[in-house]
């Protein structure tokens, strides 16, 4: 198949586009894993006075705030992947020049973002986390049928991430400005996808609200999984549910856009 | 291929009555919006045989770039018809791409945070090159562009003009039959733009590759170019030699005479009239259209001559001086001889 090994290519590319970046990558670790110190002893405390708060042990709590910090830049939480750079095409016109390329313009920046998100994982994600098993109690399982499912929903949680700001992204063909969208993005990122506090430690009935929505496939579902507290099928067809519903999305907002370009020059 | 063969040679791009026009709405108040219709492109018609080489110039916001983008397919027209390679290009722009390269002076297709190679590896498979025409390609591109030090080096370290170099080469793996650049010499120093234009020259005369170029450096068109188009306001004003522009701009080259002394100014009737005058040295202005042997041989009939030389008209005066006299006349399309 010729378009895999371009769409290969690209996410090759985005791979090594951020693998360039050593210091920053080297200051990524670095934050994430101050935060981490943070976090860890603010939910000891929390855990301290409300045992089993959201059906977390102290462990499990421990184990969601590495998994958090390993997952931070990987899935962008608050943004800060291809949709930045996308939104500045499309604000200079510059995406007129990404259509004439024979290549799909979602796919193209879908393949560009896995490669940063995997680049981000292991180059920016696996030290907190080790450092994290390393140094505090936490509750890892031992079977690696549950690290293969661990594995899958991260892989489909990158997906989802990547629907969420594509859409975000596209938004800069219709708003004269775009920072008010990528607020958005960072507020809601930060809330609903359980990065300051689980999901399941929500108040009812926000958190069977919050549960459902796309940014619950990012982190609770990775931790849930690798903690055998969901099914992993479910988290699957959960994830992969949202990831198609946004991709689809996209492509409809796409296809406007697109005409749009074609009309109005950008 | 079928419908390439369809395609006339004398009209390898085609483009009749096309015309572009944006609404741009304008914030003028809290809720007020105005609308404004901005004519970029305004009934243009030229065909561009395969393998010529045009030059499309003009003052800046003339509509170059609107035409460019509407020969890509990346913007579709208003009005008219226009065909490239027999394709409709904002109806097949996929597959008009396998067959075009595009390279925008101010803008980078290459990868900006990667080795240059890179972006080549990706045109590559997005072009589904086969691996050995590829491999031929990049090194004939790499040798004539002189890149082979900079493959290794990320392109946001390269210098303006090595990336062009870059961007003209990453345009051209894919073999396209037709070129198009927008401003391509445009912030490159002097060294940087004789390169480029000797590539360009030679891609056309060697390879046969059709090239359109827009640019507002007329030394790009002196240089590359039989054939230019002017456009203004999103008119086409003049379609033809360029030596025949300065008839269309009805223009003067200029006459330097060197007299033994200082002398009056020559009196040669209504051939020439001088214009300056600085000791013995004279500078006489005549049309552009005339041979300059007759005023010189009576010249030097009725005068001590010494030494003279002829300077051709600075084009740029020629084209401003055809722009006022569209704002002022509003006239059609100045047909030059011996061109479409
Ligand atoms: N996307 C657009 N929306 C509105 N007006 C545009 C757009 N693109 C170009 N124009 C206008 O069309 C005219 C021609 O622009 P352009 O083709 O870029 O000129 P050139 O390349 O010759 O400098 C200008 O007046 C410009 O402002
Ligand atoms: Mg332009």
């Amino acid at each position: 198949m010729g378009s895999a090994r371009l769409y290969a290519t690209v996410a090759a590319g985005g791979f090594r586009r951020y693998a360039t970046y050593r210091v920053a990558t080297a200051a990524g670790v670095f934050t994430n894993t101050v935060f981490g110190l943070i976090l860890v002893y603010t939910y000891l405390a929390l855990w301290d006075e409300r045992p089993h708060l959201g059906g977390y042990d102290q462990a499990q709590a421990v184990t969601y705030v590495w998994l958090g910090q390993a997952l931070f830049a990987t899935l962008a939480i608050q943004g800060g992947g291809f949709e930045t750079e996308l939104m500045e095409r499309i604000r200079t016109g510059e995406v007129a020049i990404d259509l004439y390329r024979p290549a799909d313009l979602q796919a193209w920046w879908l393949a560009g973002d896995l490669g940063r998100a995997l680049f981000q994982l292991l180059g920016r994600g696996v030290l907190p986390f080790v450092f994290g098993a390393l140094f505090f109690p936490t509750a890892l399982p031992h079977d690696p049928v549950i690290w293969a499912a661990f594995a899958v929903t991260i892989g489909l949680a990158m997906v989802v991430s990547f629907g969420i700001r594509f859409l975000v992204a596209l938004s800069g063909f219709w708003l004269m400005d775009g920072t008010g969208a990528v607020q958005v993005l960072m507020v809601t990122g930060m809330f609903f996808s359980g990065m300051a506090l689980p999901l399941n430690a929500f108040p009812q009935p926000l958190g069977d609200i919050v549960t459902l929505l796309p940014w619950s496939a990012l982190l609770q579902m990775p931790a849930d999984v690798l903690m055998g507290r969901t099914d992993p099928l479910f988290a699957f067809v959960f994830q992969a549910g949202w990831a198609v519903v946004l991709l689809a999305v996209g492509r409809l907002v796409q296809g406007a856009a697109t005409r749009r370009v074609v009309v109005q020059g950008g | 291929m079928s419908e390439g063969a369809t395609v006339p040679e004398s009209a390898f791009i085609e483009v009749d009555r096309v015309e572009k026009v944006f609404d741009v709405r304008r914030r003028t108040g809290f809720l007020q919006r105005e609308l404004r219709r901005v004519r970029a492109v305004d009934a243009i018609s030229f065909t561009v045989a395969r393998g010529e080489m045009v030059g499309y110039i003009g003052p800046n916001g003339a509509g170059k770039s609107t035409t460019i983008k509407m020969l890509t397919g990346i913007l579709t027209p208003s009005g008219g018809r226009l065909r490239v390679a027999g394709i409709d290009p904002s109806r097949e722009r996929t597959r008009l791409a396998h067959r075009i390269g595009v390279v925008f002076g101010q803008r980078t297709t290459l990868w900006w945070d990667l080795p240059l190679i890179d972006s080549y590896r990706l045109m590559h498979r997005m072009y589904r090159i086969p691996d050995g025409r590829y491999r031929e390609n990049l090194d004939r591109l790499v040798e004539l562009l002189d890149l082979s030090a900079l493959l290794e080096v990320p392109v946001r370290q390269l210098s303006l003009g090595q990336r062009m170099r870059g961007d003209i080469a990453a345009a051209l793996l894919h073999d396209p039959e037709v070129l198009y650049l927008d401003e391509p010499t445009i912030g490159l120093d002097v060294v940087s733009k004789a390169r480029v234009r000797e590539f360009l020259r030679e891609l056309n005369t060697e390879r046969g590759t059709t090239v359109l170029l827009t640019t507002h450096d007329l030394q790009d068109i002196e240089q590359l170019c039989s054939r230019v188009m002017v456009i203004d306001h999103g008119r086409l004003v003049y379609d033809g030699a360029l030596a025949g522009l300065h008839e269309a701009g009805e223009s003067e080259r200029t006459l330097v005479v060197d007299l033994e002394r200082e002398l009056p100014p020559v009196e040669v009737g209504e051939a020439a009239r001088v214009v300056k005058v600085d000791g013995p040295r004279q500078w006489l202005a005549f049309p552009a259209s005339e041979s300059a042997a007759p005023l010189v041989a009576r010249i030097a009939a009725e005068y001590p001559l010494v030494d003279l030389s002829v300077r051709e008209p600075d084009i740029e005066a020629v084209i401003a001086r055809m722009y006022q006299d569209r704002e002022t006349a509003r006239e059609t399309v100045v047909q030059a001889p011996g061109n479409s």
